[in-house]
């Protein structure tokens, strides 16, 4: 339990100990890495955030006359694998995982260093691949890549694209692979599976989905450029191929993958919720065990997407019923978040209200799940706006507020410098009531029967539309300020102690920012996760 | 502008009663957990809001707390798959004297034929009170038939027949849309369905063109040369056609099947996919060679070889450009 | 795992962030386990549409099968079954610290690694010039041309992701061989050729299920 406490001075840090881009480029450090995954993806979130305002405005009005019908289907198809693949699926493991899994277990880096750093290359080759996709001219498939669309009538840079995603696939791939690995072997003396921090176990389970889940991605990805350079006719109907094979194989990910996203911003929350209640979270064991189960049966699911693409009456019924049985630990995450703050004492920091935006917002997200999962409602709400504000509650409403959240919880460990409170309560709170106003309105015009991926639209939707595009500008805002004041705080901000929240867990038990091997000792772990009874004293609110 | 915020879609079909009370359902229930929840969280926030010197009061959790909120919750949900699940099979199951109209979707528009011979693109008229079933394939990429005021939507895929059935209950014209992206003009692929009381949709019906779909099947079915093989009096070197309809066959590789739309039209397209046992694969492929609204006749015609009131169903047959305004003949590609 | 005693017997091969070899052996190998698991997956996604297929078009797959090259195929099994072998062998004399067999026997998996490549392409060879590649120049006498190109289409894919682990793992053979000849592994360090014999394993496991399924479709149909 050796810390340096040497708040403010210069200790050396992994941040201070070298400089220079090479020490940055050929680092193996795990939180220099981590860095590097926040530079990118934050690229990353910007673009895809430019398109999405470009395809609210288009949406300003019922007539295409922004952009062109072309243009706009790959303003659509950017933005969705842009955001999915670039941004999302790394953003909490990439960036706070790979920062804080070592650190919360008590190791002195992940166990393969230098997979670490191939994986944030292998993501650059695949974000240039990506760039290089937008850069001339974009593709205009969807995200989804259904064919025989993909692979025969579009003359796009769609295999660019799968190319693209193909490769990020391989550091999603190995990321997970790391974690599995670190998780199992690395873990410091008396740091067993039931002390672990839940956002470990929530990574550890998302890992689970990565490795799993993405090679069948990207062979899929890899038939449909097969497909399009060499017309081979394996879903293509022309051929006698089965455009349904294809749905199949791609959700068998692609549902999945929506629990990448968003396991680990449970975690964050998790790990907030605690803090700020100064309390153990209620019901640890279910916590763990409900992630897990996530992830297991988040692979039973995957045709509750294709409801309506023509599979068998009885395959619809038994998705159905699977798609319910995967929302009970859903439900239970949320109801112990709950009474994790009964009788707590709890501080409405920056983070909480963050933690407070992704339970409500998760909440209506998943709830709105139970309305999709029906047969015979999703037969009339899929492929509308319903569908569109449902999986933005949860990855935008619950994995993003997650992920903004985690990185103010965290900022002072990693930079060592506190951000300005009061401009972070503003931006939370301008996020939540942007949000709300983008996609609220999206469920009701699901349910009118507006369908998703439409570039004009009959004018009794318009009234809708105006407030959705309204919303977007405000969550634009919103996701500008934590940047700039993150930015600020790292030459202006207050210098950072080692834990500025008192809170419990093994990353606070270090200097702020943390040396290069994490601990000066290997600590030894004797208490359990989250021991805010025993912490020592509560900081003053500020 | 703001008279213009429909808040409540069209109820235009015996579906959407059925689909918005479980809807409305859901809205009350989720509400009110969600209500539920939030009221929770404040009364939480404010009540254990951080005081100086009152510390957190460490609780574990509780086995049975647990236990209940997974299994009320998984008792709700089983609820509501059940009620979704019996939605969604009166969806999926037409019934069996619907009136059939035959449906080709392309990029970008719809196209209709209806038994008694009339012909639409991008507009369908139907009568209020009549089971309809739309039979429908595609002849590039993936299209879904979307009528939101019957909440009814289904994918039309290339290659293959999928069903989609409704009864309008409420005279009046609805959007039709595509709501499966297809490409450019995705959101161009849009239409109108037309419900009309049925004496006006008789008299619709009235000013319709050329031969009924079977009768126009049947004059392909001779021109294509396929009635040199397949013959109805007796069996010929293809088999005989006569009552194959929703009966089962003996394939070659030894299983059954069941002679359903798809059957009959991958066997026109793709002959030996599914050969029928004891004959030999002499027969060409016709993929290329007719369009999908050939194929569409052949497949009515071979049908109603198999229905008794064959000949019945198609007695209007005046002359006439269709109703649209669209003058449309068959192609040959 | 106190440090003092990691420092006492530290080997040169011990990377600073494991406490002790034995930590860092067990990490490398259930690595290797987990990537051999997204391996599976990979392939799993090309078996299950074989099967789709294979299903719906039995047929056509039998008289694509037909136009295989059984000798081809059954010589290439023999060989990788070798090739295995020596491998094997490999590992178990990077265990004992027998450099030279090491080297040696690492030098002829290569070589059979080469020769299942080499007989490949006279296979694709032949193929290419059969007109027996899909796309527009694919051309079949038979009854179903277009559901036996389905088959084709699987066949080059397959075979063709197969022959890509091939290349890669000859490639890192030969590293591992360069590293062996330097006198990098013996008894207390050498996950990293047992590691990539699992891969070559793999690899070889993966050939083992395409040769039947692709060369020996019967013509009886017994389902
Ligand atoms: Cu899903
Ligand atoms: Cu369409």
């Amino acid at each position: 339990m050796a810390a340096i406490p040497l708040p403010g001075a210069e200790h050396e840090n992994y941040l201070n100990k070298e400089y220079g881009i090479r020490s940055w480029l050929l680092t193996t450090d795990h939180k220099r890495i981590a860095l590097l995954y926040l530079l990118s993806i934050t690229f990353f979130f910007f673009i895809g955030g430019f398109f999405a305002l470009l395809i609210r405005l288009e949406l300003l009005t019922p007539a295409g006359d922004l952009v062109q019908a072309d243009t706009y289907n790959k303003l659509f198809t950017m933005h969705g694998q842009v955001m999915v693949f670039f941004f999302l699926i790394p953003a909490v493991p990439a960036v706070l995982g790979n920062f804080l899994i070592p650190i919360m277990i008590g190791a002195k880096d992940l166990a393969f260093p230098r997979i670490n750093l191939l994986s944030w290359y292998i993501f650059i080759i695949g974000g240039c691949f990506m760039l290089y996709t937008i850069l001339t001219g974009g593709a205009d498939t969807g995200w989804t890549f259904y064919t025989p669309l993909s692979t025969s009538f579009l003359d796009t840079h769609v295999v660019a694209a799968a190319v693209a995603i193909f490769i990020a696939g391989f550091s999603s791939i190995l990321t997970g692979l790391n974690f599995i690995v670190t998780v199992h072997r690395m873990r410091a003396p008396g740091m067993t599976w039931s002390r672990l921090p839940l956002f470990v176990w929530a990574n550890y389970a998302t890992s689970i989905i990565q490795v799993l889940g993405t090679p069948v991605l990207a062979i899929t990805l890899a038939l449909v450029a097969l497909e399009r350079l060499f017309h081979f006719g394996i879903f293509d109907p022309q051929k006698g191929g089965d455009p349904l094979l294809f749905q199949h194989l791609f959700w068998f990910y692609s549902h999945p993958a929506v629990y990448i996203m968003i396991l680990p911003g449970m975690g964050v929350v998790s790990e907030i919720v605690a803090c700020f209640s100064r309390k153990r979270v209620f019901g640890y064991k279910f916590m763990a065990l409900a992630v897990i189960a996530i992830a297991v049966f988040g692979f039973l699911v995957w045709a509750h997407h294709m409801f309506v693409a023509g599979i068998s009456l009885y395959a619809a019924l038994v998705f159905s019923l699977l798609s319910y049985l995967v929302a009970v630990p859903s439900a239970i995450k949320v109801f112990n978040w709950t009474a994790t703050m009964y009788k707590g004492s709890i501080s409405y920091t920056t983070p909480m209200l963050y933690a407070f935006g992704f339970i409500g917002l998760f909440t209506m997200g998943g709830l709105t799940g139970l309305f999709l999962a029906a047969l015979g409602l999703d037969v009339h709400v899929t492929d509308t706006y319903f569908v569109i504000a449902h999986f933005h509650y949860i990855m935008v409403g619950g994995m993003v507020m997650a992920y903004i959240g985690g990185l103010h919880f965290w900022w002072p460990k990693i930079s060592g410098r506190m951000y300005p409170e009061s401009w972070g309560r503003l931006a939370a709170l301008t996020i939540f009531i942007g949000f709300n106003l983008t996609f609220f309105p999206q469920f009701i015009l699901g349910y009118l029967g507006m369908p998703r991926r439409y570039w004009q639209y009959s004018p009794e939707y318009q009234v809708l539309n105006v407030l959705s595009t309204a919303g977007s500008t405000i969550l634009a805002v919103g996701y500008v300020l934590p940047m700039v004041y993150f930015l600020w705080s790292m030459r202006y901000g207050k210098v950072a102690d080692e834990n500025p929240w008192g809170a419990a867990g093994l990353e606070w038990m270090t200097a702020s920012p943390p040396p290069t091997f994490n601990f000066d000792e290997t600590p030894e772990v004797t208490w359990e996760a989250y021991n805010y009874g025993e912490a020592k004293e509560v900081p003053v609110e500020r | 502008m703001f008279a213009n915020l429909p808040l409540w879609p069209d109820r235009a079909s015996n579906m959407a009663g059925n689909v918005d009370a479980l809807f409305i359902f859901l809205l009350i229930l989720c509400g009110l957990m969600c209500v539920a929840i939030f009221i929770m969280i404040l009364v939480f926030a404010a009540k254990y809001r951080r005081r100086k010197g009152v510390e957190a009061e460490q609780i574990e959790g509780s086995t049975a707390l647990e236990l209940t909120w997974s299994g009320v919750p998984l008792l709700i949900f089983m609820g509501i798959f059940a009620w979704g699940a019996i939605i969604y099979f009166q969806e999926r199951t037409p019934p069996q004297d619907s009136a059939e109209i035959y449906t080709v979707a392309k990029q970008w528009m719809w196209k209709f034929q209806h038994m008694e011979g009339q012909r639409e693109i991008n507009e369908l008229h139907v009568p209020v009170g009549r089971d309809v079933k739309m039979i429908m394939t595609s002849q590039d990429v993936i299209h879904s038939f979307y009528v939101p005021a019957f909440r009814i939507k289904q994918d039309v895929l290339p290659g293959r027949y999928t069903v989609a059935w409704f009864r309008a209950t409420k005279a009046g014209t609805y959007h039709l849309f595509c709501a499966e992206y297809c490409g450019t003009s995705h959101s161009g692929m849009i239409g109108s369905v037309v419900v009309m009381e049925p004496a006006l949709y008789e008299q619709w019906l009235s000013g319709g063109p050329a031969a009924p779909l079977p009768q126009a099947g049947k004059q392909l079915f001779m021109s294509l040369g396929c009635s040199t093989c397949h013959r109805l009096d007796t069996q010929g070197r293809g088999p005989n056609l006569a009552n194959l309809y929703n009966h089962p066959v003996l394939l070659e590789d030894g299983r059954t099947i069941i002679a359903d739309d798809n059957y009959i039209g991958e066997s026109i397209l793709n002959p030996a996919a599914k050969l029928v046992s004891g004959f030999k694969p002499i027969m060409p492929t016709f993929q290329g060679i007719i369009s999908e609204e050939q194929l569409n006749a052949l497949v009515a015609y071979i049908k109603s070889l198999s229905q008794p009131t064959e000949g019945e169903a198609g007695s209007r047959n005046t002359p006439a450009a269709s109703p649209s305004g669209q003058p449309q003949t068959m192609q040959v590609q | 795992m106190s440090d003092s005693a990691t420092v006492a017997d530290h080997n040169p091969a011990l990377q600073h962030h494991f406490a002790d070899m034995e930590q860092q052996q067990q990490a490398a190998t259930m690595g290797m386990w987990v990537f051999l698991i997204t391996e599976i997956m990979f392939f799993g996604g090309m078996f299950l549409a074989y099967m789709v297929y294979r299903y719906m078009y039995y047929a056509a797959f039998v008289a694509g099968s037909q136009a295989m090259d059984f000798w081809y195929g059954t010589i290439n099994t023999i060989v990788l079954i070798c090739s295995s072998l020596t491998m094997a062998l490999a590992v178990r004399a990077s265990q004992v610290g027998q450099r030279k067999a090491l080297v040696a026997l690492l030098i002829v998996t290569m070589l059979f690694g080469c020769a299942f490549m080499g007989i490949k392409a006279i296979e694709y060879t032949g193929h290419w010039r059969d007109h027996q590649f899909p796309g527009a120049s694919f051309h079949f006498e038979g009854p179903d041309p277009q559901h036996i190109e389905i088959f084709f289409s699987l066949y080059w894919a397959m075979t063709g992701f197969h022959a890509l682990h091939m290349l890669i793992g000859i490639v890192v053979v030969g590293f591992i061989t360069f590293y062996a000849w330097r006198g990098r592994y013996g008894p207390d360090y050498h996950n990293p050729v047992e590691n990539v014999g699992l891969y070559w394993h793999f690899v070889d496991i993966v050939w083992i299920y395409l040769y039947p399924l692709l060369y020996l479709i019967s013509h009886k149909h017994t389902g």
